[in-house]
């Protein structure tokens, strides 16, 4: 077995030490009638590496890739160019096979891509501060909703008809047991947010207005005047971004008031990966440190008063506080925070907001195709790379009748709100500087086919 | 001349005095590098990726809320790029560079081959909501990878989707909750022994439980009795690490199972230390309701410096109902299918609800499938008996030198625990590990579980050779010798990585977690 570096010779000498004349002697403590005296009967035994990698890339083959045909899926997870040196460098070996940098002595180099993260997310969410991570977006949006109840001890969150449909199932799931109230509404498709109705729905028990930025069908609500009424009532605004290149283009949720940005960072560094590991972001007011959930990394110096870096305010997380901590999270997203981390280095500034305009432009051609095509109408006023249209038929019949053509032409959202009969004709088409002239000809001529 | 960069990390050479350790103009040393800070290094008109020009394009679409100013986020082409994160990596301990015997987190190697799978275009490539027909590969790999948990685990259905352990630890828990809730039943106690990861108590308070604790005894295993005699109407059930926290095998754990299940409530067991059974024991032959399997400790997705991980929970029939969508359970004919909503009020319609967006860690999941289609039943049954073998020597090569609390006890699973017990005064735990990192080593688990003093937990994993482990424990008889002796040396190691000791009050009375130009 080539993984397992123990020969034979070196069992026997290591038992003797021991004083056991077996292996299977150390397992005496395990019930004699629920002890396995031979590998689980049925089961294959070991393979090697060339014929696992046969298995697997068969496995692979039967699957549409992105890459492989006109492509326009997002509904929270975007296909960018990610560049080489990012699967590079996290490949390195020192980052891909370290652990928590509980030692940080011997973890400075995870520990200051984690202040460098911290301070990117900050930088992109408008926010004093951000931590080192959560699992997800939509787990993040569930732990932001928990942290304005703690904060407000409120319990009651307004969550706009814009958020997604996974995240405030996310959060139903979670509020059922907590005993939080989630007041939430379907998404309707018109060609802005109806932000006066949500605003309508905050009262003096509301803990956190939950707003997508843009939201599921791409319109771009305005913040800061739900930032403002919601504050009027004493409750908080939490802004989710789930496709942070947006803001290469678009004003940041904090500077237009959000007290908590959560975010999913996949489009960043991460690739589709089929839905995970994705990367949640968490960014909010610096007076609410002591509520913020996960690692937070913090600078400080050593013996020799060099600057260096380590895991700071742990009287918040479960391995101190048990019971009582702010969230049970322990492991975080380290290696995709470093992807993340790598590709906006690439990027800076200049390079996001160059990603943004291109992401947005692709997403006007498509629009502009998609309008022409009989029977499609485009919902949205304003968007950045993300539209609604809506379909003279089921949308789910029309996503499956485009793959057929070798098309990958959006996400219907009958998948994404099985209940809603007046969204089932709607579609999200996303397009990012991947995106060709090609992949939208392809996309409207298919599209006019399926429809005819 | 010598400010470098305004906050950095050398404003100026000291004098190279006879017998002091060697001055640098730079501050590295030979091949330590020291290294700034992006912010330091970067500009935001600067980047590593070409794109083509964007002035001409019409904006006006997005509407009011469009930035007039571009993100202040610095860049740095990839030539800078490159060494800015290659020098940090090589700040870094590593399962690569050397033995990590991290107890409970089980630091193995991890298999190259997993890495060019996950990469597989078929599944680094494809989104999570493309129609089903078009991601049949990777619906197959979630679907192997579940046929081959709830095979080495002797369980019925499994949730695949939670994120990481702790995540794994409230889908058990929201199971349960629902469990109870269908049959109209309140329990609101959770049981959980004192040696528990600290996991285990918060994650039963996050899903709305309270938490009582049940003591140890004094051979490190939980207290059968105790745990037995508060059993009642009010407990919802018990959340039990297996093996325990103290490296031990819960031989009552059968036992505890029956009385929880004549009670009326259920059983959760923590599996992050499945590495050590896996193969040789199935936890559903045990009576264990739910159980979480770290990938990334079992079954060797990589850490990578703290996450991700991934946590599936194998359930029984019991509680297979209720699990989470998307959920992947095995049909009548034993095949093992995967449901969403869509499909859920026909075939799943108990379900607790949706625990994240998507389809959970698919990259983990292709890592783990690999690493078990290498193994093998075989291979999985040597992984535990090599992991055991290994800790065993260990506690049997150092328990002369250093206190084994619970030595006694019979032999270890796959972690050796021991105590500071015999250390001269004022030395502790701490100057250990310390002294360790001199040593090249990553230091041990430190002060957990709770219920041993000063605890060291070594967990070696089955992929260190003879020759490695006789060397680590050469170098644990040196420091637990300096220890005794009360070596002064020893008090302010590490003296040779690349920082000395790190002032963790300072960083948490004033916090700076966002680098700021001052």
């Amino acid at each position: 077995m080539r993984y397992l570096p123990l020969t034979d010779a070196d069992r026997s000498a290591m038992l003797s030490v021991i004083g056991a004349g077996s292996i299977d002697e150390l397992f005496a403590d395990v019930p004699a009638e629920a002890r396995l005296s031979a590998p689980i009967a049925g089961l294959p035994g070991h393979a090697s590496e060339m014929a696992v990698e046969r298995h697997m890339a068969r496995l692979s083959a039967n699957n549409v890739t992105a890459g492989s045909v006109p492509f326009f899926l997002g509904a929270g997870a975007y296909r960018h160019h990610v560049p080489a040196t990012v699967d590079h460098l996290i490949q390195r070996g020192e980052f891909l096979t370290a652990y928590t940098p509980y030692q940080p002595e011997i973890a400075q180099g995870t520990l200051q891509v984690l202040f460098e993260f911290q301070t990117q997310v900050a930088r992109l969410f408008g926010t004093d501060v951000a931590n080192a991570s959560l699992y997800d977006g939509s787990t993040a949006c569930w732990e932001a909703i928990a942290m304005a109840g703690r904060i407000t001890k409120r319990g009651k969150a307004v969550l706009s008809g814009g958020a997604h449909s996974h995240y405030v199932e996310t959060a139903r799931t979670m509020a059922k047991f907590t005993g939080d109230v989630l007041d939430t509404v379907a998404p309707e498709l018109t060609p802005t947010p109806d932000d006066a109705a949500l605003i309508a729905r905050i009262d003096g028990e509301t803990s956190c207005v939950v707003v997508q930025y843009p939201d599921i069908l791409g319109r771009i609500p305005d913040l800061a005047a739900i930032a403002a009424a919601a504050q009027a009532k004493g409750a908080l605004l939490i802004a989710v971004v789930t496709e942070p290149v947006a803001l290469g283009v678009l004003q940041s949720p904090g500077s237009l008031g959000a007290d908590i940005v959560v975010g999913e960072g996949q489009s960043i560094g991460v690739g589709l990966q089929f839905g995970g590991p994705y990367l949640g972001l968490f960014g909010c007011r610096e007076k609410y440190l002591r509520q913020i959930p996960g690692r937070l990394c913090g600078e400080t110096v050593d013996a020799d008063g060099k600057r260096g870096f380590v895991l700071t305010l742990s009287t918040r997380e479960q391995h101190i506080r048990r019971e009582k901590a702010t969230s049970n999270i322990c492991t975080n997203s380290g290696l995709c925070a470093l992807a993340f981390s790598i590709h906006m280095t690439l990027l800076g500034g200049s390079g996001l907001s160059d990603m943004a305009k291109l992401s947005h432009a692709a997403a006007r051609k498509t629009a502009a195709a998609l309008a022409d095509v009989p029977g499609v109408t485009v919902v949205n006023t304003h968007y950045f790379n993300e539209f609604a249209i809506t379909l003279p038929k089921d949308a789910r019949q029309v996503v499956r009748d485009l793959a057929d053509r070798q098309v990958l032409g959006g996400v219907s959202l009958g998948r994404l709100y099985p209940q809603e009969a007046a969204l089932a004709n709607g579609m999200v088409v996303a397009a990012t500087e991947c995106t060709t002239d090609e992949d939208i000809a392809a996309l409207a001529a298919a599209l006019k086919e399926v429809l005819a | 001349m010598n400010a470098i960069n305004p906050t950095g990390w050398r404003p100026s050479m000291g004098e190279n005095v006879p017998g002091a350790p060697i001055q640098t103009f730079t501050g590295n040393r030979g091949l330590q590098l020291e290294e700034a800070l992006l912010f330091e290094l970067g500009l935001p008109d600067r980047s590593g990726v070409d794109f083509p020009e964007t002035d001409s394009i019409d904006l006006s679409a997005l509407g009011p809320m469009a930035r007039t100013e571009r993100p202040n986020l610095p860049g740095l082409s990839e030539p800078e790029t490159v060494r800015h994160y290659t020098r940090l990596s090589r700040q870094n301990y590593a399962i690569d560079l050397g033995l990590f015997p991290l107890g409970s987190c089980t630091m193995k190697h991890n298999p190259r081959l997993d890495e060019k799978v996950a990469r597989m275009p078929g599944f680094a490539d494809v989104h999570p909501l493309q129609p089903v027909h078009t991601v049949q590969g990777a619906l197959s790999v979630i679907n192997e990878l579940a046929f081959w948990l709830i095979e080495l685990t002797g369980m019925h259905g499994v949730a695949m989707t939670p994120k990481a352990g702790a995540h794994g630890e409230l889908c058990g828990l929201l199971c349960i909750r629902a469990a109870l809730e269908a049959k109209g039943d309140p329990r609101d106690v959770i049981l959980v022994p004192e040696s528990a990861h600290g996991t285990n108590p918060a994650t039963a308070a996050f899903a709305g439980f309270k938490v009582e604790n049940i003591p140890a005894t004094p051979e490190g295993r939980v207290d059968s009795a105790a745990l037995i005699a508060r059993l009642g109407p009010d407990v919802a059930g018990v959340m039990i690490t297996n093996p325990n926290t103290c490296g031990l095998f819960e031989r009552d754990l059968k036992i505890i199972a029956d009385a929880v299940h004549a009670a009326g409530g259920y059983v959760y067991c923590d599996g992050a230390n499945f590495n050590a059974i896996v193969g040789r024991v199935r936890p559903g032959d045990l009576g264990v309701d739910a159980m979480h399997i770290n990938l990334h400790k079992t079954f060797s997705t990589p850490h990578g410096g703290g996450g991700p991980g991934s946590g599936p929970v194998v359930l029984s029939e019991a509680l297979s109902p209720f699990g989470p969508l998307p959920f992947t359970a095995r049909q009548a004919d034993g095949s093992v299918t995967l449901i969403e909503e869509e499909q859920a009020h026909e075939e799943h319609p108990q379900t607790f609800g949706r625990m994240c967006a998507f389809h959970g860690q698919m990259g983990m999941y292709t890592r783990a499938l690999a690493y078990i289609l290498s193994h093998g039943a075989d291979g999985l049954r040597q992984v535990s008996g090599d992991a055991v073998l290994n800790a065993n020597y260990i506690l049997r090569s150092l328990d002369d030198v250093l206190d084994a609390p619970f030595g006694a006890s019979g032999p270890c699973m796959h972690e050796a625990l021991f105590s500071d017990d015999g250390f001269a005064e004022g030395f502790s735990t701490n100057d250990l590990a310390k002294g360790l990192i001199d040593e090249g080593y990553h230091p041990m688990t430190v002060y957990f579980p709770l219920v041993v003093h000063g605890a060291m937990l070594v967990e070696p994993t089955e992929t260190e050779s003879k020759a490695g482990i006789d060397q680590f424990v050469g170098a644990m008889r040196s420091l637990a010798e300096r220890a005794r002796a009360g070596d002064e040396m020893l008090k302010s190691a590490p003296h040779l990585a690349p920082r000395r000791r790190l002032d963790e009050t300072l960083a948490a009375r004033k916090p700076k977690l966002v680098w700021k130009e001052d």
